[in-house]
């Protein structure tokens, strides 16, 4: 069974636990939290510096961005919780990078700069949890009806609708 | 009188039903890049309804003479909001929800979203069961592959290939069903380890399909690879580099024709797939041909998978040691105590699953599937998101399509082979 005590958590405790590990390098500077936990690694970053982060692990070898998606925490703030999966194909492992965005001001830089696949995914997160990503070359809804009112995955939508 | 030519081709309808359509095409990134020819191209509508879409997909295709400079898919037709569905659901009650996401891969997402429960409760699953799951997510493979091969042909205009890619099918749904008691929505694969016991006459038919099915893919390839037809169709057409392969998000046997040598089973195994031999097929041509071939190849792959798990299946549990987590079997629970009170609080309150957030991934037929399911401590996924092959394939569907005949269109299609399901969830 899995045992809480297993997970390590904090920037330092991770870096130092995984000091060979390429997105740790990478990302030494602009980390601000980190998590390994069911050997999974998890590295927070700043809105401020996602598609820096992004790039910086491209660079490390992580050349497949996976999915994006995000976590709404209502009614805790930062409401928001952006998900960036990286898989590398070379390293055969994969990086969580995590943006925590408050819920009055869910907006972030669209990293369609770096991946173009993020188009779709971020897209998916615009549409189903009102997040806005600048930059990004076609931000409309993609599942839901143009005319849509509200973003179903927010915690504060009914499961039924608001009907 | 007949009608003028822009209605019969639908111009004027696509104009009438959604007048954002005209921003579609002017807001896509390659139109702000490289404005089309002025007044010389045309928006042609197709689906949502066609035969050749492989569901409710709608492309909104720019055409220079019969040349396509521009497409952008319009998804969304099949969304049921299953991520949504799945936060007011127990655990165990999401299993069945994941089936319908891919209804031709349901073992496969079943598999998916067990790995990543049991990741997240820490589980041990048995050695059987992981033999089983091997053994039916190739059979699975195989049915989906069938499905591909068939509708992808038919599209061509091979229907005779179809009809027999449904025979042998049959006899998979065949099988599925005497171990699920599903032909499709199996829900086999549950948190923790199976759901039955398969029935014991079920390893012979298995056999005999394995036998028999080299000599169909034969039979298949006779039909096709040297019809020249099918290889007009093919061959140079839909082509992908690998980088951008990489860069849109393409993944499984799209992803491995263009010469990108990754495949999730072999690279980083789960549910055992560490301990059988395979060959990954790759081809570096890049175009729809590439993919066929590739397909193809991964049928006697598969079939040698399912082989090596029928011969080493070990003897022992089909379910992990966890009865807090587990339903105890009927005799179980009507003789033992423990058993009934385990039975009861499962199936009113659910089991809880300590807090965190993971990620499962596996080998679908169409490419990598993920499930991200985050829990807070309680009886209730706080979320769970599903990366799916098709969503991230159809992205590239512009840049395989570009510069190529209207026709192609569906020949592409065809060979990324993608479920609306899975795409709109």
């Amino acid at each position: 069974m899995y045992d809480p005590a297993s997970a390590i958590k904090g920037k330092q405790a991770v870096f130092e636990a995984h000091p060979e590990n390429a997105a740790v390098k990478a990302l030494a500077e602009l980390a601000t939290d980190a998590k390994f936990d069911r050997a999974e690694l998890t590295i927070t970053v700043a809105r401020e510096s996602i598609i820096a982060a992004a790039k910086a692990v491209q660079q490390a070898g992580y050349n497949f961005l996976e999915d994006v998606t995000a976590v709404d925490w209502y009614p805790s703030e930062p409401r928001f919780q952006i998900t960036y999966s990286i898989l590398s194909h070379r390293l055969k492992e994969r990086v969580r990078l995590v943006v925590r965005l408050a819920g009055d001001d869910a907006s972030l830089d669209s990293i369609t700069p770096v991946w173009p696949s993020a188009n779709f995914y971020e897209r998916e997160v615009f549409d189903l949890f009102g997040v806005h990503f600048g930059g990004h070359p076609n931000l409309r809804r993609i599942m839901m009806p143009e005319d849509w009112k509200g973003h179903p995955l927010r915690k504060d939508y009914p499961v039924e609708g608001y009907r | 009188m007949t009608p003028p030519v822009e209605e019969l081709i639908g111009v004027a309808a696509v104009e009438n039903i959604n007048p954002g359509i005209d921003d579609l095409i002017a807001n896509s990134a390659r139109n702000r890049q490289n404005p089309p020819s002025g007044d010389q191209t045309m928006i042609i509508n197709m689906g949502p309804q066609h035969p050749s879409t492989h569901g409710v997909l709608r492309l909104v295709i720019e055409v220079d003479g019969e040349t396509i400079v521009g497409l952008a898919p319009d998804i969304g037709y099949l969304h049921t909001g299953i991520e949504k569905t799945c936060e007011a659901k127990f655990y165990q009650q999401v299993v069945p929800m994941t089936d319908r996401i891919d209804y031709l891969c349901p073992m496969t997402n079943n598999l998916a979203y067990a790995l990543a429960v049991e990741k997240l409760l820490g589980l041990e699953i048995p050695e059987r069961a992981q033999y089983l799951r091997v053994l039916f997510n190739e059979l699975t493979r195989i049915q989906s592959h069938l499905v591909w091969l068939g509708t992808h042909a038919m599209d061509i205009g091979a229907l005779t290939v179809f009809l027999y890619c449904f025979r042998e099918r049959e006899q998979l749904l065949r099988i599925f069903e005497a171990v699920a008691g599903q032909r499709m929505m199996t829900s086999y694969v549950r948190v923790g380890g199976l759901s039955l016991e398969p029935p014991r006459d079920i390893y012979d038919k298995i056999r005999t399909f394995l036998k028999e099915f080299p000599a169909h893919i034969d039979e298949y390839e006779g039909l096709l690879q040297t019809n020249p037809i099918w290889m007009n169709r093919l061959k140079g057409v839909g082509y992908l580099s690998p980088e951008d392969a990489i860069a849109l998000g393409v993944t499984g046997p799209p992803l491995r024709a263009s010469g990108v040598d990754f495949d999730v089973r072999r690279d980083m195994p789960y549910s055992g797939y560490e301990k059988f031999q395979f060959n990954v097929p790759v081809s570096d041509i890049g175009d729809v041909w590439a993919r066929y071939i590739v397909r193809m190849q991964e049928f006697r792959e598969s079939v040698k998978i399912c082989l090596q798990a029928l011969d080493g299946l070990p003897e022992g549990r089909i379910v992990a040691d966890a009865p807090k987590i587990i339903l105890p079997n009927r005799e179980q629970m009507k003789t033992q105590m423990e058993s009934l009170i385990h039975h009861f609080k499962i199936v009113t309150e659910g089991f809880g699953v300590p807090a965190g957030e993971v990620c499962s991934s596996v080998e679908a037929p169409h490419g990598m599937m993920n499930y991200y399911v985050v829990s807070d401590g309680t009886a209730k996924p706080y979320r769970v998101h599903m990366r799916n092959p098709g969503f991230a394939t159809l992205q590239a569907l512009e840049t395989m399509c570009k510069g190529r005949l209207l026709a192609d269109v569906v020949a592409v299609i065809g060979s990324i082979d993608i479920v609306l399901g899975e795409i709109d969830r």
